[in-house]
């Protein structure tokens, strides 16, 4: 993912990622690979949305180094707790991304990390809760090779 | 390659009860597989941190599977509730089979 | 916070003290304009402030051509901005031909110049602001960004002309954008040294996800609490040269500016929230939809000048323009622990009207006096006028893209949409000053490469999408990327991807193919390898081949509406 850079050329051009070739798209394959790999994940078990936040920038500054950050409401006690939670890339060659895993110390299940994303897609998130439902929330991200600021 | 160095940024101090906030990062280049090298055009061998496990106190934590789209340098940040004074425990592993350690100290009250 | 219904009672009740645009429409009725109209206000409440942004280091009067295209799209469409020329003036009740009308419309501009001069001038500026702080000493003087940037003067000395001369205005605060193209340690190294605080609630450092800059900052004014919140620009890294500050992150952070009004409000009994802002009018329009508790947003960036505040659920959204061209004046009444009334007037600085202040007039001369001789020094002549605003290709940018494909032998030309640049007067010699106001930056190598059609459909699709994404917050600001030698087709409204059609190549008026390369030629590019002369010698020397250049206006790009 951090090909050539052959094609920077071009004014206000700063390609986060290289491979911004294909524009504001998600190829079906790839998505296919997504819901397999929540299908797989949930063992096709509904994932209903709510209780499940993903934040990430609206336009990514560096498709390189994407900072995101998943949270789940939840008390993280008794039997109100997060097991894990999956982040996948869904227009990434390879959908996975990282799988979270909480704990009665973790005070929040919410985590933080920066991710490579190829072009403009969405970070997919599904938690695994302790009473064996599951939650999903989505964000899309913009990889752009730039604009002009005023 | 340069020596892999984690950091952590841990509070020192806290109260009992407080939730606090840690960051993580190592110096990794994170190598996906997928790049070739400019000159032989062979394709460079993945090399990842595949996992990271943060625990208190030999408790878990935190802990994260990681696949190659995390960028280079991973980061991670989350939260924990401090039970009592102790130490935090951090562990990154990698393909090559390296692991990377580090520790720090939370004193209460 | 205003309610809706409050504010409606309140802008009738300020359209009639203070006339919006009355005083203007009186001095046109008796042909004359006088300082004192255009500055007078009956004063309200008991907190003033100012507001000037985008000056773009224009420290001397300039002519600024406001955009005769400015396409919105999804909630914004027909909506100020998204009004120009006539439907602008029908829509604020602006008399064609008035100082109102040459001041905040494209129309008739040309023949309005003439008549009505220059506008701006930091030296008019601060007479301005000493007027109304001779009313209201406490006045409080604030700075959207995109200051120390545009101009030849500041390209030479980093920006530290208009650094001086801000400093002398005594400003309270300031946020920022193209400041940061001199470098993140250096702003950081300016911002430390200044008397006010360089504010940036987005601006965090890269590494850690920490804070970087001050986000807020407290004024007592009139027995209540003020907070000042700034927000840099948020595609800094994006639309501008990461490597120039690479230990910066921005974005537009929502989550952090509640975090900010709930402190703001809850812990340091703030009545008043202000957001001083650099986001751009249509992201501060629906951050306005989304964020509570934030009573004004001076917005900025987008270079938009409006006559009247415009409400969007209970904030109250101020256009200051740009380029020096306008102050805001704005008084709030804030009792209570809220804002309760307001009075609202967009101050004109018309250049001929506004007798500059001697000292700061003296202090701008100094500045650039070091370089006097190269600013007068005549380049060629302009048949028509020069001029960039606007959404696509102006006058200035056909222009630089002749010289582009002209001077660096290329087929295509493309030139950045920036908003910055002012404008030129037909039948006028132009300047090496003139040259500078519309290419003065520290990237601005005119590189020379090979692309695909499919390269360049690309890059005419991205960009497109960072204008007319119909979600603002995924829209960066800037106009699209002006094209040389190459026409199409753009339909604003399809989703990304699929806006543009019909790319042509001019000069053999062939479609241009995806698979075939294209010798292109453009400048400002982000990437830090970029080489090539830089852009100003281009045009200077297309100018020295040609002598007179004759822009038309007409580019070859056929907008679907």
């Amino acid at each position: 993912m951090t090909g050539s850079v052959s094609r920077r050329g071009a004014l206000c051009i700063g390609m986060g990622a290289a491979a911004v070739v294909t524009l504001g798209r998600v190829t079906v394959a790839f998505a296919s690979a997504t819901d397999d790999a929540i299908a797989a994940f949930t063992g096709g078990a509904d994932a209903k949305s709510g209780k499940i936040a993903v934040t990430a920038p609206e336009i990514a500054e560096n498709g390189n180094t994407v900072p995101i950050e998943v949270a789940v409401d939840s008390a993280m006690d008794g039997d109100d707790m997060v097991e894990e939670v999956i982040i996948l890339a869904d227009g990434n060659p390879n959908p996975g991304v990282a799988t979270f895993k909480f704990s009665p110390l973790s005070a929040e299940a919410a985590a933080s990390t920066r991710v490579r994303l190829a072009q403009t897609q969405n970070i997919v998130a599904v938690a695994k809760m302790k009473d064996g439902t599951f939650y999903q929330d989505a964000r899309s991200v913009k990889v752009t090779i730039g604009g002009c600021g005023g | 390659m340069a020596k892999i160095k984690p950091r952590v940024k841990v509070p020192k101090k806290a109260d009992i009860g407080e939730i606090i906030t840690i960051k993580t990062l190592i110096s990794h280049p994170m190598e996906s597989g997928q790049r070739k090298d400019k000159k032989t055009g062979e394709t460079i061998p993945r090399n990842i941190v595949n996992s990271f496990t943060a625990s208190f106190n030999g408790e878990p934590v935190f802990e994260a599977v990681v696949e190659p789209a995390v960028s280079a340098n991973p980061y991670f940040e989350f939260q924990m509730r401090v039970p009592a004074a102790g130490e935090m425990a951090f562990k990154w592993i990698a393909d090559d089979g390296e692991v990377y350690e580090t520790s720090k100290k939370i004193k209460v009250g | 916070m205003i309610s809706r219904r409050e504010f409606v009672q309140a802008g009738m009740a300020a359209t009639a003290l203070t006339g919006l645009g009355g005083g203007w429409s009186r001095a046109a009725a008796n042909q004359v304009l006088t300082q004192d109209a255009l500055i007078g206000m009956k004063p309200v409440g008991n907190v003033t402030i100012l507001h000037i942004t985008d000056i773009h280091a224009q420290m001397k009067p300039i002519y600024f051509r406001e955009p005769s295209v400015n396409l919105g799209v999804g909630m914004a469409e027909g909506h100020p901005p998204h009004v120009t020329g006539r439907a602008f003036l029908d829509h604020f009740g602006i008399e064609p031909g008035s100082p109102h009308a040459y001041a905040l419309s494209s129309v008739d501009f040309a023949a309005l110049a003439g008549e009505y001069g220059k506008m701006g001038g930091l030296d008019r500026a601060s007479t301005v602001i000493n007027a109304i702080r001779a009313e209201r000493p406490d006045a409080l003087l604030l700075d959207g960004g995109d200051t120390w940037q545009g101009s030849y003067t500041a390209n030479q000395t980093k920006g530290q002309d208009m650094i001086t001369v801000m400093n002398a205005l005594k400003p309270d605060a300031m946020t920022a954008h193209w400041e940061f193209t001199y470098g993140g340690d250096y702003v950081r190294k300016v911002a430390e040294a200044l008397d006010f605080p360089l504010l940036g609630a987005n601006i965090f450092d890269a590494e850690w996800d920490e804070p970087a800059y001050e986000g807020v900052t407290y004024f007592e004014r009139g027995g209540a609490k003020i907070a000042v919140i700034g927000q840099a620009f948020p595609y800094m890294p994006i639309a501008n040269p990461r490597w120039m500050f690479p230990e910066l992150s921005f974005g537009i952070r929502e989550k952090r500016l509640v975090e900010l009004v709930g402190e703001a409000r809850e812990e340091e009994g703030a009545a008043a929230v202000i957001l001083l802002s650099h986001n751009g009018f249509d992201v501060d329009r629906k951050l306005a939809s989304r964020v509570d508790g934030i009573d004004v947003i001076l917005t900025g960036h987008t270079h938009d000048a409006f006559p009247e505040p415009l409400m969007v659920e209970g904030t109250m959204l101020i256009a200051s323009g740009s380029n020096g061209k306008f102050i805001s004046r704005l008084d709030l009444d804030v009792r209570e622990g809220e804002v309760k009334d307001f009075g609202y007037r967009l101050i004109p600085v018309f250049s001929d009207v506004i007798a500059p202040d001697p000292a700061i007039a003296a202090l701008i001369d100094e500045q650039r006096a070091p370089y006097e001789d190269e600013l007068a020094r005549v380049i060629g002549q302009t048949d028509g006028t020069l001029y960039r605003r606007g959404n696509f290709n102006g006058t200035w940018d056909d222009v630089i893209c002749d010289a582009l494909l002209s001077q660096r032998d290329a087929e295509i030309a493309l030139s950045p949409g920036f908003r910055w640049g002012t404008s030129v007067p037909a039948g006028s010699d132009v300047t090496v000053e003139d040259l500078h106001n519309a290419t003065a930056m520290t990237y601005p190598s005119a590189y020379r490469t090979e692309m695909s059609g499919e390269m360049l459909k690309l890059i005419l699709e991205d960009v497109s999408d960072n204008i007319f994404n119909p979600d603002p917050y995924y829209q960066q600001g800037g106009d699209m990327v002006r094209v040389g030698g190459m026409g199409y087709r753009i339909d604003v409204r399809a989703p990304a991807g699929e806006r543009i059609s019909g790319m042509t190549h001019l000069a053999s008026g062939e479609p241009i193919e995806a698979s075939r390369d294209y010798v292109v030629s453009g400048w400002a590019s982000v990437n830090e390898e970029t080489t090539g002369p830089a852009i100003w010698d281009v045009v200077e020397a297309h100018f020295t081949d040609i002598g007179t250049v004759a822009p038309n206006g007409q580019a070859a790009i056929d907008i679907v509406l």
